[in-house]
């Protein structure tokens, strides 16, 4: 039976890759997770005459979404942002990443605004603080102002909830 | 209306690889020869098909349309038109299409050459490339498909990754694809061999020339994308064991051991049951390569975007398609009539002992890129595994394997003497020697000893590799391809052998603050950083700067490295300067601007880096030379001889 041995080998292989595809090797923890949300003062995208200190939602927790007009994936995770606004159940701001005021006001008109803020960074000197490698990309602050976890690409439920229940888990811990 | 006829053609694909899949396999157990004739026309058919469909998609690209998703991801009406139609393999979806145009390119291919094959086994054999194609159909289709449509479309494509817009791009992944997908041939042929018990030398000689094809294109598109890595990625390294260079990797060394393998089977009626399994596993490892790259289950700088359902599919498809085939080779039984084997000291022994550490060195490529996927499995933790390890366990492989490859080339088949090869061993080892050591006393009296190593081995195959050929040439008075074939890529090896040795060894590498107008001196060369100056490209804008370089009495080049910053966002891309030379690169890039007036900069020289392109190439080129084409008229009218009467006792009995 020595001819069984590849099969054999193979097997063991491919339940190694099954359990592989369960985990997110992407998960791996970004030198910002666990750090303070870097505080820095930006121009409000809506109301231009009006500047904000990245640290001024202290006390609660909330989604950081580093999205611009230019990128077709925020179009693709834009209707979930939307759904979870309307739920009120975290707020969610946004970075608007080098981006033209003109046509970052345009996309929202058009698309629909599910930001309690947003904060506008056309030079993306402030993603680049933040390590933002690809847009999109969300950050999720807890009410300390620390960067509990971060999503690279288009979001989807599944990784919503999960990053929500992150927040949760290290909020009740630190209670 | 363009898209919907290239989706559809991919439906219409898909039912046919399904007739393709099914008929010719059912007409072969029937033994009904209608039915199997049909898997020439049906595979014909399928390759038009997906040709159509890809074509559509090509028009897509090049008119950006913006209602296919698709060309929305990948593609921007600024993007120049070459970028544009290499932007439909640019990503997951429309390589996926690339593949499995690709794999019924092939099959049609097989179809123009199936004369001499019995019809039941080249039945088979259609079939089963038909089931591959059927499951590449069915992912496309459900989960990448790229004819999917946004409406309403949006302003503007969101532009190709700046890293693939390149040349290096344009032709890397359809060579590497035409060598990856290349090995369902082997596959094919092994399966039905096993199928139809006929695992024999003329089974052998009908896989030889479609296994030295693809592995002559898998070893083109490994070097293109090394030679990629080099200038684009900005760190002047050519190979960073990255798991998806290991994934291409590794069924190149796999299929390095079939090759030799296979003549074994051919000539000597041996090695049967080694011969199949390797044509498995090969292809096999094609198949987990594409797992790897495309499923996520790793991080790498190639990885495409991922979904999990992708993942899960690949993995189904990989466990039927793989874990089926090795089912049939575990219960294969071979014909009790085996030719005994030779002595110990033969040319069977060496290509069996090559075979095995060609084997080992695949298995330390796939445990170090599969290592941190299976701790984090176990639960243990994430871990990388990098280059150290890989050059700790690979190298020691590769020396042993230079020894054979001197000593096995010279051996007689069957049964050889140890006083006869080493009589033909003398002058060649003489020759390497005295060259070796005289090359590495006039470089430098500090070189390391690493690099009089690799050059002794490397210089050895090159003087072993021409003694063979020139009394090969003496004894039967004319070339013979196969022979030629082998020694050109022995060479090209050795050559590559050279290149990685020297470059690794005395490449030189300094990090430096320069501010404009300053001169440096660095490896014997003068670098002048004469200024840097804002550009602008289609699509970027970006920063260059300009530097002069001398040596001590000549003007060498005028470099003009970048960093290229895309509309569409994202990191800075490094565009190295690099002033290319048979003997050394010269090679700068551009790191952070510190001032208005200085620059961190880096410079590299590279000996001797081209070699390691160089040998690749003539690995390929001696592959091609192998098939023999334009070869004596009068051997092959033999060997078709000799093929029909093996033909003729296998239907008698």
């Amino acid at each position: 039976m020595r001819q069984l041995i590849p099969f054999s080998i193979f097997i063991i292989l491919i339940i190694f890759f099954a359990i592989g595809l369960t985990k997110d090797p992407r998960l791996i923890p970004s030198p910002l997770v666990g750090e303070p949300l870097p505080v820095r003062q930006l121009d409000e995208l809506r109301t231009a005459e009006t500047t904000l200190l990245t640290s001024n939602l202290i006390g609660s927790s909330f989604i950081l979404n580093v999205w611009a007009s230019w990128c077709a994936a925020c179009l693709e995770e834009h209707h979930l942002l939307m759904e979870l606004a309307t739920q009120d159940a975290i707020p969610i701001v946004g970075l608007n990443y080098k981006d033209t005021r003109q046509d970052a006001l345009k996309w929202l008109y058009k698309n629909g605004d599910p930001y309690l803020q947003t904060w506008f960074d056309p030079t993306g000197e402030f993603g680049m603080e933040l390590g933002v490698y690809g847009v999109p990309e969300t950050f999720f602050v807890d009410r300390t102002g620390t960067i509990r976890h971060k999503h690279i690409g288009p979001l989807d439920r599944i990784n919503i909830a999960k990053a929500i229940d992150i927040l949760n888990a290290e909020q009740n811990s630190s209670l | 209306m363009i898209p919907e006829i290239g989706h559809y053609a991919l439906v219409l694909a898909l039912s046919v690889a399904a007739l393709q899949a099914a008929v010719p396999m059912i007409g072969a157990r029937m033994g009904a020869d209608n039915l199997m004739m049909l898997a020439k026309p049906l595979a014909r058919a399928q390759f038009l098909l997906i040709a159509t469909s890809f074509i559509t998609l090509i028009i897509s690209f090049v008119l950006t349309d913006l209602t296919v998703s698709y060309v929305v991801a990948n593609s921007n009406s600024t993007l120049p038109l070459f970028y544009r139609i290499s932007a439909v393999w640019g990503a997951h979806e429309g390589s996926l299409l690339l593949w499995v145009l690709i794999l019924s390119a092939w099959t049609f291919a097989l179809t123009l050459f199936d004369k001499p094959l019995p019809l039941k086994l080249n039945a088979d054999i259609i079939g089963i490339l038909g089931i591959i194609s059927f499951g590449f159909l069915l992912f496309t289709l459900f989960t990448s498909n790229p004819f999917d449509r946004v409406i309403p479309p949006p302003q503007s494509g969101r532009d190709l990754n700046p890293l693939l817009q390149d040349f290096g791009l344009i032709v890397h992944p359809p060579m590497l694809y035409m060598g990856y997908v290349g090995f369902a041939v082997p596959f094919a042929f092994a399966v039905a061999g096993l199928l139809n018990n006929q695992i024999n030398s003329a089974w052998a000689k009908w896989v030889r020339p479609w296994t030295l094809i693809a592995w002559a294109f898998l070893g083109l598109g490994i070097a293109l994308g090394s030679w990629w890595a080099y200038y684009e990625l900005g760190w002047g390294g050519w190979w960073f064991w990255d798991p998806v260079e290991n994934a291409s990797f590794m069924p190149w060394l796999l299929g390095t051991a079939l090759i030799h393998s296979i003549v074994v089977t051919q000539k000597k009626a041996i090695f049967k049951h080694w011969t199949v399994l390797l044509a498995i596993v090969t292809f096999g490892l094609s198949l987990v390569g594409t797992f790897l790259v495309r499923s996520g289950v790793l991080t790498s700088v190639h990885a495409f975007a991922t979904d999990p359902a992708r993942g899960v599919f690949i993995l189904m498809f990989l466990a039927i398609v793989i874990g089926g085939a090795l089912l049939v080779f575990t219960f294969y039984k071979p014909d009790a009539a085996q030719e005994p084997h030779g002595s110990v000291l033969s040319r069977e022994s060496f290509l069996l002992t090559n075979s095995v550490l060609l084997s080992v060195a695949t298995a330390t490529v796939l445990l170090g890129t599969l290592y941190p996927l299976m701790i984090d499995a176990l639960g243990l933790g994430k871990i990388s595994v990098g280059a150290p390890y890989f050059n700790t366990v690979f190298i020691p492989l590769m020396a042993p394997l230079l020894i054979l490859i001197g000593l096995g080339q010279r051996a007689f088949w069957t049964n050889d003497s140890f006083r006869r090869l080493s009589d033909a061993a003398k002058y060649p080892l003489l020759a390497t020697m005295i060259l070796a050591l005289g090359t590495w006393g006039m470089i430098d009296d500090t070189s390391p000893i690493m690099a009089l190593f690799g050059l002794v081995l490397a210089l050895w195959v090159i003087f072993s590799t021409l003694a063979g050929q020139i009394r090969h040439y003496r004894s039967s008075k004319k070339l013979i391809t196969p022979y030629l074939g082998q020694s050109i890529s022995h060479i090209g090896f050795a050559i590559t052998v050279i290149g990685i040795t020297l470059v690794s060894s005395y490449g030189l590498e300094k990090h430096l603050r320069m501010s404009e107008g300053e001169t440096t001196t660095f490896g014997g060369y003068k670098f002048r950083f004469a200024g840097a100056s804002a550009i602008s490209g289609p699509n970027y804008n970006g920063t260059e700067a300009i530097f002069l370089v001398h040596s001590e009495n000549k003007f060498e080049a005028r470099l003009a490295p970048q960093k290229r910053n895309y509309h569409s966002g994202g990191q800075t891309m490094t565009e190295a300067g690099i002033s290319p030379g048979l003997t050394r690169d010269i090679y700068i890039a551009l790191g952070e601007k510190i001032n208005d007036t200085d620059w961190s900069v880096r410079l590299n020289i590279k000996p001797f880096v081209r070699l390691i392109w160089l040998g690749a190439i003539l690995m390929a080129f001696g592959a091609i030379t192998a098939l023999g084409f334009g070869n004596a008229t009068k051997t092959s009218h033999q060997s078709q001889k000799s093929n029909q009467t093996n033909t003729t006792t296998k239907i008698s009995e």
